[in-house]
């Protein structure tokens, strides 16, 4: 019952609502009998409209209605008169019906399929939407089925383009309208209609229309998505593009055979490569698919003949992803050894729109291998890392070293007609910031601060693709500050978008990352080696990202910040350790990232929320048999409460887990994770055996 | 901010009357004279379902006799193995994933020839990935939800074409981030549920964009604290399930003000004769009732059973179908 007054209903209505009762089941039963009987007697029929003028939405007597229409149109004395008074009939009872109720499915495919029967016209068909439409210009049934007439009748998307216009201009506020509209530019862009060629020429007279309406009444949301639809076609190239690699381009990577012998070799690039091969990670601006041994080239002097296996860092099965990652066996016979890595020179890596990656790109770098010297006294315990604050030290860099960030300079091949292509979309955007701040001067909205704060972030991302300045990144927090207050139902949306601003900001500089560097203890005598150790604790962030520039990562603490969820995480192959301690991670499943992290030894999850949620929002982004994502391979009944730690944790290589302060971490349950993980060497601190 | 507690005052924001909506449920059973309930007669399968999810949420199933409910769900069952909605009517896809629901309820999947069931289903599916609701070929991604979560839940989905039913539910996909029926069809709360669920049920959620869809659903929450299903549109308890397990599943629904949200729901009861409406003082139904007590089960109201978001069942339900052997 939508919209209907609650009120005690009066004996005399009850009663008058009996009788109709009465003489509706009285009309089913009847119609029931024909139905079942396949009768479709003139009088039959009849009283199956009668049916369907009272309730629209009985759909058994829509069938009926088409068994009757095929009944009599295959009867060998039909001739177009009668097929045409059949269907004529049918036309008129759909009326009626949506007279009754314009929002029965029933009713309005019974049109389309006598549509689909040849008859009828768009004239006609125009015209009763029409009336419809003007009633109720938000139906999106009518909407739906004029997108079906418009195609069935080949009516051109120009003409209904127009129409969204017409449409616009009686009432801005209408959702419907600019949706549709987005369906149709979109579809005359991509098949490059005359007149639609270029979103160059295109996009400043979209632009100036949402203004209009955005002018008017920035509250009404009718605007909202199309003017963020105009920008993200701004913004976004077709095109993928190759933005991160590890290692980075011109860096020198120095692996050791165990994390005790490091020398003197530059803690930013000295990784621990026990397992005999190291990771190489391309990290697109978009997800893609298609990497491969014939897309991706390698040239090394230690490897000839051996194809590398890329695998896409994604939580599913699928076969796309912005993150791809290939391990390369270390050379055995040379110490030092130059490695080429091309991208893209063939043509299949395209996003999943199609588009192909078309910038190829190449990158290099010099290995350095320190053989192994067993030193058994050693390595013997596991030692426990402490996350503890007494631990570290700010790393002092030394005078030539730099953080293996790569410059996008030397990756992204620059070629004068992209550059000029681009210029374009500065312009627009500038034009954009001038106009949203106008707005802001005439009225304080929401609407107009998140549109500029957007709009910011994109204006630097694009001005300086290459230096990665944030020029904007002060005014940008203070707006997001200022939604959270001006809007606190959506507090928590502006405050993800301040977390991940604030990110960006503290990673675009050398300069910056370089306060959050730190080094473990007294590192020499350490078992986790002298890497190292970022240091984001503390920053109050409730969501994480730009991971493509903390590829070359090893050690991260994460912890005492607000955080529910580390999505995109599964990017930083090379972490070994990770402290997530002190956050509000509700379940075990939004760990999902860390499953694609081979390298990871020491985890820490403690004083976290686990346990604590009856619903559990990550429970359909990990791989589970509850999405098909993972076979049912839970063969031990003890298992079947602990699902999640079970999907979650057997595939970790984990030495050592921290996992106290969290509900579900009592001794029942610390008991199931050393059965899952055998090899787990200490469990919140204690040594196993 | 103690945001993991939404201190629960009662003083507040009144409480759910649990034992009023247990009575409401029941005594639609018996109000069969009323003309509502006659216009209803078509869809009593659906009927079954709301009512009885909502009573094993509020942990009072055993009040209803299983035996009576599960041999009149066969009994609408016909001899292409889907159910109608009535005894009487066709069979329908919408009508056959609301018996299946019901049979796991009850625990009691093992009287179904699942063979049967799943065949009628599979048949359904197009050449081009979508899936029609019965014979007359209506196509909407409601009934995709519906074919691949009913499928999953008689461990099934191997019998139809996965990758081309994901391949149409992307191709509704809109660029404000939702979904709509068919290609082109308008973003809509209610088929935003239905794709993001079978994408989530068939591991694919990695196709939505979780945060442009986000914001678009969690602008859906309007002053009041309810939710409406489109922007510029009245807020409305059933979008309190549509809206709500979408963001549950993309992992976006702490971007509304669940405290609000709760109260709101809560404002919808009929205090004196149990059940809930679609705003605060509008007539009840059973649907309402259902989606508001469900909203408020994934707003982790104090003393309801969990409910899964994609599969519309209780979790203990989906864990038995998925875990327990």
């Amino acid at each position: 019952m939508h919209g209907r007054p609650r009120k005690a209903s009066k004996p005399e209505d009850e009663a008058a609502s009996t009788t109709k009762a009465q003489k509706l089941r009285a009309l089913q039963t009847q119609f029931f009998s024909f139905h079942h009987s396949k009768i479709y007697t003139k009088e039959a029929v009849e009283l199956s409209a009668k049916l369907l003028e009272i309730n629209p939405e009985s759909y058994t007597a829509w069938n009926y209605r088409k068994l009757a229409v095929e009944h009599y149109l295959s009867q060998p004395d039909c001739n177009p008169e009668t097929v045409k008074s059949v269907l004529d009939d049918e036309l008129r009872v759909v009326e009626s019906a949506l007279r009754q109720n314009f929002k029965s499915y029933g009713a309005w495919h019974h049109r389309k399929w006598v549509l689909s029967k040849g008859h009828s016209s768009v004239d006609l068909e125009l015209r009763l939407l029409d009336k419809f439409q003007k009633a109720d210009s938000r139906n999106f049934h009518a909407w739906n089925y004029r997108r079906f007439v418009a195609e069935l009748m080949n009516r051109s998307e120009k003409d209904e383009l127009k129409y969204t216009e017409d449409m616009i201009y009686t009432n801005f506020s209408n959702y419907s309208a600019w949706h549709n509209r987005s369906v149709l530019l979109s579809s005359l862009l991509e098949k490059k209609a005359e007149g639609f060629l270029s979103k160059e020429n295109l996009l400043p007279e979209e632009y100036e229309f949402i203004h209009q309406a955005i002018f008017t009444d920035p509250d009404d949301q009718s605007g909202w998505f199309y003017h963020l639809w105009l920008l993200d076609q701004t913004v976004t190239t077709d095109h993928p593009l190759l933005v991160s690699t590890w290692p980075a381009h011109g860096s020198d990577v120095f692996l050791v055979g165990d994390r005790c012998q490091n020398g003197s070799f530059s803690p930013f690039t000295t990784v621990l490569s026990d397992s005999g091969s190291f990771p190489i990670v391309l990290y697109f601006n978009q997800p893609v698919k298609g990497v491969s041994s014939s897309t991706v080239i390698i040239e090394c002097g230690f490897n000839k003949n051996e194809e590398l296996l890329w695998e896409p860092l994604s939580v599913s099965n699928s076969q796309t992803a912005q993150v791809w990652v290939a391990h390369l066996k270390c050379p055995t016979s040379e110490l030092d050894s130059s490695v080429e890595i091309s991208v893209g020179y063939s043509k299949e890596i395209v996003s999943p729109r199609g588009s192909q990656y078309s910038h190829p790109s190449t990158f290099s770098f010099k290995v350095h291998v320190q053989p192994v010297e067993r030193d058994s006294s050693r390595v013997s315990v596991a030692e426990n890392i402490l996350w503890r604050e007494e631990n570290f030290k700010v790393y002092r860099a030394q005078s030539e070293e730099s953080i293996p960030i790569p410059s996008f300079d030397q990756l992204c091949i620059k070629n004068g007609h992209e550059s000029t292509a681009s210029n374009w979309r500065t312009e627009a955007l500038a034009k954009e910031v001038e106009c949203f701040r106008e707005l802001l001067s005439l009225m304080d909205c929401k609407i107009g601060k998140l549109t500029l704060a957007r709009l910011l972030m994109a204006y630097d991302v694009m001005s300086f693709p290459f230096a990665n300045k944030l020029v904007h990144s002060e005014e940008v927090l203070e707006l997001y500050n200022d939604l959270m207050k001006l809007d606190p139902t959506h507090h928590r949306y502006y405050k993800d978008e301040h977390s991940l601003v604030l990110l960006r900001k503290m990673t675009s500089s050398e300069e910056s990352l370089l306060q959050h560097c730190f080094q473990y203890k007294d590192s020499v005598s350490s078992a986790i080696g002298n890497p190292i150790c970022l240091r984001l604790n503390n920053l109050s962030l409730s969501r994480i990202r730009a991971f493509e520039r903390l590829l070359w990562v090893q050690m991260l603490d994460l912890s005492h910040n607000e955080l529910e969820s580390i999505e995109g995480l599964e990017a930083m192959q090379l972490l070994y350790g990770l402290s997530l301690g002190n956050n509000k991670l509700r379940s075990l499943t939004a760990l999902e990232p860390l499953r694609k992290l081979k390298s990871l030894r020491v985890l820490d999850i403690s004083y976290n929320r686990i346990g604590d949620h009856s619903i559990d929002t990550t429970r359909y982004l990990c791989s589970s048999p509850l999405s098909h994502s993972v076979g049912s391979e839970l063969n031990d009944v003890a298992l079947i409460n602990y699902w999640e730690a079970f999907y979650m944790f057997k595939d970790l290589n984990l030495n050592q887990l921290d996992i106290v302060g969290n509900t579900i971490a009592d001794e029942k349950f610390k008991s199931v994770l050393v059965k899952i993980m055998p090899l787990l060497k200490r469990l919140d601190g204690e040594l196993l055996d | 901010m103690a945001d993991a507690s939404f201190g629960f005052s009662t003083l507040q924001m009144g409480e759910l009357a649990i034992g009023k909506h247990v009575q409401y449920i029941l005594s639609v059973e018996k109000k069969k004279d009323s003309f509502e309930s006659v216009v209803m007669d078509h869809l009593r399968m659906n009927g079954a379902y709301w009512g009885l999810t909502t009573l094993d949420l509020l942990g009072k199933l055993d009040s209803v006799n299983a035996d009576e409910v599960i041999s009149w769900i066969m009994t609408c069952q016909h001899e292409s193995g889907g159910f109608s909605g009535n005894i009487g009517h066709d069979p329908h896809i919408l009508y056959t994933l609301s018996a299946v629901q019901v049979l796991a309820l009850f625990n009691k999947l093992d009287v179904l020839d699942i063979d049967k069931v799943a065949t009628y289903i599979t048949g359904l599916q197009n050449e081009d990935g979508s899936f029609s609701g019965d014979m007359w070929g209506e196509v909407d991604t409601r009934f995709s939800y519906i074919a691949i979560c009913c499928l999953s839940i008689l461990r099934c989905l191997d019998k139809i074409n996965v990758e081309k039913a994901v391949s149409y539910i992307l191709s509704c996909k809109n660029l404000d981030g939702g979904f709509g029926c068919t290609p082109g069809g308008e973003s809509h709360a209610g088929q935003i549920f239905c794709c993001v669920g079978a994408l989530a049920i068939m591991g694919s959620l990695h196709h939505v964009d979780k945060d442009l869809l986000g914001w678009w659903l969690c602008e859906r929450q309007v002053k009041s604290g309810g939710l409406n299903g489109r922007p510029e549109k009245l807020p409305d308890v059933c979008y309190s399930w549509w809206v709500l397990s979408s963001l549950i599943m993309i992992d976006r629904v702490h971007w509304i003000d669940k405290e609000k949200l709760v109260k709101f729901i809560l404002d919808c009861q009929d205090l004196e004769n149990g059940g809930i409406s679609d705003r605060p003082d509008d007539a009840v139904d059973v649907f309402h009732t259902y989606f508001g007590v469900a909203g408020l089960s994934l707003l982790e109201y104090p003393g309801l059973k969990a409910i899964d978001p994609a599969y519309a069942l209780p979790v203990n339900v989906v864990n038995r179908i998925f875990f327990g052997r």
